[in-house]
């Protein structure tokens, strides 16, 4: 038995047991060699399973709803983690709860940007006095339709619930969920199918062509769909050239960053002798972001394939996919389609008959946007808490478990498949310049169609906005959030900046992860930044000062704003967080924790809380 | 795996607030600052622990950086040109410690603490009226003979929970627990410290730089107002439990021991003891 020392005298359930075997089934206990047992070899060794940890404590938050300390116990001893070190990694996360459950059922609402604007508050209400155990949650990822739910189950297979008539869902639509226990499916595509309306062009669609037409279930239909042919295309051409092609493509990373995918790529596939691991970012949990769920509930193949595309052409034997655990849907979808290219020998020791080598792990967050951030999402998967590293070391060469690696979002990976079948060169020729290729938005708010669209780079925000149908009857455009919440907001008058990487970066505005919001004269505005702040205070990781505290500051000049103290009573305070947090916070969350509200008060959105004066850009930078 | 130090070591290049200065490679910038005589405040940082650069107090301009570099954890490279007082840095510097301060007790943190605050202009009033911003402000724990952990004087440096684990006692009784404003250090599910794997070491005790952690024989001497740091002095001896030779400085007040503590810079120890070395004195007194 490990050398640990446990206080509590509660014992695992026999259901804890049961699931925490399956959850870690696979994995062979490590076997530390009398040699080792002491310092820092032991300590190393053992750590080789602590990436089993994440898995466990879903398995025991399933099995009994809570994690138990009999259960917290067990696992430490399977795996061998010390538990007041698992006890900090199991409190991270937002979706393990820590006190004995009070019903089966929690049923997460979403009250973030978007979904506030459309009744979640109210929804909240109801469904608490119709007695259901309801947790207010940040953006679930469902904006095009809310208020959005998500019911975490004890004992099954968590649920969405979507209306069934496309409007907001009720009380009623909740209890016929759990009844049923049945998701509701969930992806729409206005851009293409039934809903499309006078302006869709669905011809056009690269990333999408399959969403809504393909069965995501069937690899059989995947493939008649044009499926793996990249993948095909790619193992003849070689990993070399792979990159080269991706490199002449100019693709940049979909996650917000824009980092040059095929500069990252080479720079891992270069350590060679290193094991080298290709992470996929699935866990999408900017507010207002939904296109990499829907790409993954919807075609779920494309993303198996594109990995296994980037897999072998930067020679990582590994790769994993980290889904939010919000996201049950495209979870299984997922799961089902890894299955599948395992059966059929697109994945594993020989893929597609290569020789190469490329397995696929698929992991769950657990409620944490911070896990989003490419160094915490490592430490994540590794089994710690989900803290930012500082860079450098970059990915690349120190990554997961220390060891090079290419992260990408899911969006960037799926680019690769037609990159590769029609050549990096034709796939620059679209777009613009500097912003080559398609881009997928999420439309919300005010707006008549919400959804995933994309559009090639060079459509403008006006392009976007009358492709979603326009603003609904009697809004007129106030504001929009560009980017999410760690971008920005840009008035009417922006309406025909480009939305390219080069455009946004000269308006000061970011793309981000694609996310468009609007909002219209009847918003509340103040409660909108408010809700800003509060989510990036529930969000920071705690671990360095400037985002920890700072964050929380933050969120208490805009009370006070509310309350009467005026912008210029505390600007300089404003000011100085912004900052502090910009300037010296470990990651891009401080880093950007301030940007939409400083954006919000130069465009005078703020003026019911004393805002002095619209369109003041003094003091920030 | 030899671990002889490497006797000839490269110089690495770098400019230094203007200055053109060599360092041996590897050294951090803060190694750097401190070898030219730049005074650099730290807080999460210590000798004898891994950094972990969260406290952000000893950040720096590096051209070309986007952001503000945390100097005692970033290597210098050749070419590197380094700022460390500059508006931006004095800036950020600034607010860490009234960010601080405004949520925490500092009152017992070391003098140059005080001192940096004083020197950057630090105002933690600014963040509001204390009874109506969020603070870290708690009850006492007291559990023990030995410990005290007065956790609304913890700035999260994570120092107790690296000398409990990787850096020192490989113990791992605490981590940092909760997240964001709520991150706090634990064990696990709160237990109460003689219910955890904790084998009153004292090793982080002697690492916190804010008095969060004291022993309580300290503790209980400022409850009754008669610590006076003033009035002690302290004795270098080598401890007599076993024959691993480590040094203690015994803290003595009116010819008793108040605490015991060992250098950070002694080969044995780096500053670490065990539960005889740090506690094993009241036989002295019997």
């Amino acid at each position: 038995m490990p050398d640990l020392y446990f206080g509590a005298t509660d014992e695992a359930t026999d259901a804890e047991r049961a699931a925490v075997a399956e959850a870690i089934a696979g994995f062979g206990p490590v076997v530390v060699r009398e040699s080792e047992r002491l310092v820092h070899a032991g300590r190393a060794r053992t750590m080789e399973r602590r990436h089993l940890l994440l898995p466990a404590l879903h398995a025991l938050q399933r099995a009994s709803g809570w994690i138990s300390p009999g259960g917290l116990d067990h696992v430490c001893g399977e795996l061998e983690v010390p538990p007041a070190e698992a006890y900090g990694v199991a409190t991270f996360y937002h979706l393990f709860t820590h006190e004995p459950p009070t019903a089966d059922d929690t049923v997460h609402v979403c009250d973030d940007v978007a979904c506030r604007l459309f009744g979640a508050v109210d929804l909240i209400d109801d469904l608490r006095s119709e007695g259901h155990h309801v947790k207010a949650s940040p953006c679930l990822g469902q904006c095009e339709r809310g208020p959005a739910v998500m019911v975490q189950r004890t004992g099954r297979d968590d649920l969405t619930v979507t209306a069934v008539d496309g409007g907001p869902v009720t009380t009623a639509e909740v209890a016929v969920a759990i009844d049923t226990a049945t998701s509701t499916p969930s992806v729409t595509l206005p851009q293409a199918g039934p809903q499309a309306g006078p302006q869709a062009g669905s011809d056009g669609l690269r990333l999408l062509a399959r969403v809504g037409v393909v069965d995501p279930a069937s690899l059989e239909d995947y493939r008649a769909h044009g499926g793996y042919r990249a993948l095909e295309a790619a193992l003849a051409m070689g990993g070399d050239r792979v990159i080269a092609e991706v490199t002449a493509s100019g693709l940049s990373g979909r996650g917000g960053a824009a980092f040059p995918t095929g500069v990252k790529w080479r720079g891992v596939a270069d350590q060679e002798g290193r094991p080298r691991h290709l992470v996929c970012n699935a866990d999408e949990s900017e507010p207002g972001t939904f296109k990499d769920r829907v790409v993954m509930e919807g075609d779920p193949f494309s993303l198996v394939e594109a990995m296994t595309v980037a897999g072998t052409a930067i020679g990582a034997e590994q790769g994993w996919l980290y889904i939010r655990g919000e996201y049950p849907v495209a979870t299984a979808r997922l799961h089902h389609a890894i299955d599948e290219a395992y059966a059929a020998g697109l994945l594993g020791d020989d893929v597609a008959g290569s020789g190469l080598r490329f397995d696929l792990m698929l992991r769950n967050g657990a409620g944490a946007y911070i896990c989003g951030e490419e160094t915490a999402l490592f430490n994540s998967l590794e089994g710690k808490r989900g803290e930012p590293r500082n860079k450098p070391p970059f990915p690349t060469t120190y990554g997961l478990f220390g060891e090079p690696t290419a992260i990408n979002n899911v969006e960037t990976l799926v680019n690769v498949l037609p990159i590769v079948q029609m050549g990096g060169e034709a796939y620059a020729a679209e777009g613009t310049e500097r912003s080559p290729g398609t881009k997928l938005f999420c439309l919300s708010g005010r707006v008549n169609r919400p959804g995933t669209y994309e559009v090639e780079f060079g459509a403008t925000l006006r392009d976007l906005v009358d492709l979603a149908g326009g603003l609904v009857d009697g809004s007129e455009m106030r504001a929009v959030m560009l980017g999410g919440a760690a971008g920005s907001f840009v008035g009417p008058e922006a309406l025909d900046m480009p939305l390219t990487l080069e455009d946004t970066r000269a308006a000061g505005a970011s793309l981000g992860s694609g996310v468009i919001m609007v909002f219209d004269q009847n918003d509340d505005m103040v409660d909108t930044v408010r809700r800003i702040a509060e989510f990036f205070r529930d969000e920071s990781c705690g671990q360095c000062v400037p985002c920890r505290v700072g964050t929380v500051r933050q969120e208490e000049v805009l009370v006070r704003l509310g309350r009467g103290s005026t912008i210029d009573d505390e600007r300089d305070l404003l000011d100085d967080l912004a900052t502090v947090m910009r300037d010296a916070s470990i990651c891009g969350l401080g880093q950007t924790a301030s940007g939409a509200i400083r954006s919000a008060i130069e465009l005078g959105l703020l003026d019911g809380m004393g805002a002095a004066g619209g369109g003041e850009g003094e003091g920030s930078r | 795996m030899n671990e002889t130090a490497v006797s000839v070591s490269t110089m690495v290049e770098l400019t230094l607030d203007g200055e053109s200065v060599r360092v041996p490679e590897g050294s951090t910038i803060l190694d750097a600052c401190r070898r030219e005589g730049i005074d650099t405040p730290t807080l999460c940082w210590a000798e004898n622990l891994t950094p972990v650069n969260v406290c952000r107090v000893c950040v720096v301009e590096v051209e070309g950086s986007r952001v503000l570099v945390p100097s005692c954890s970033r290597k210098v490279e050749e070419g590197m040109v380094v700022a460390t007082d500059t508006e931006r840095v004095r800036t950020s510097r600034r607010m860490v410690y009234e960010l601080l301060a405004s949520s925490v007790e500092m009152d017992r943190a070391a003098p140059e603490v005080q001192a940096w605050m004083d020197h950057y202009g630090a105002r933690p009033e600014r963040m509001g009226d204390r009874s109506e911003i969020a603070t870290q402000a708690q009850p006492v724990k007291v559990q023990d003979d030995l410990y005290v952990r007065d956790y609304e004087r913890c700035i999260l440096c994570y120092k107790c929970v690296e000398a409990c684990g990787d850096d020192a006692q490989h113990t791992y009784a605490i981590a940092t627990a909760g997240r964001g404003f709520d991150a706090h250090i634990s064990t696990e599910h709160d237990v109460s410290l003689p219910d955890s794997a904790c084998v009153y070491c004292g090793n982080c005790i002697g690492v916190c730089p804010t008095g969060a952690l004291a022993f309580k024989t300290e503790h209980d001497m400022r409850e009754a107002g008669t610590w006076d740091e003033s009035r002690q002095s302290v004795a270098t001896t080598v401890c007599s439990f076993c024959g691993v030779g480590c040094n203690l400085e015994l803290h003595v007040q009116d010819e008793r021991i108040v605490k015991v503590t060992s250098p950070a810079d002694h080969s044995v120890t780096h500053g670490h003891l065990c539960i005889k070395g740090r506690f094993g004195w009241q036989h002295a007194h019997a």
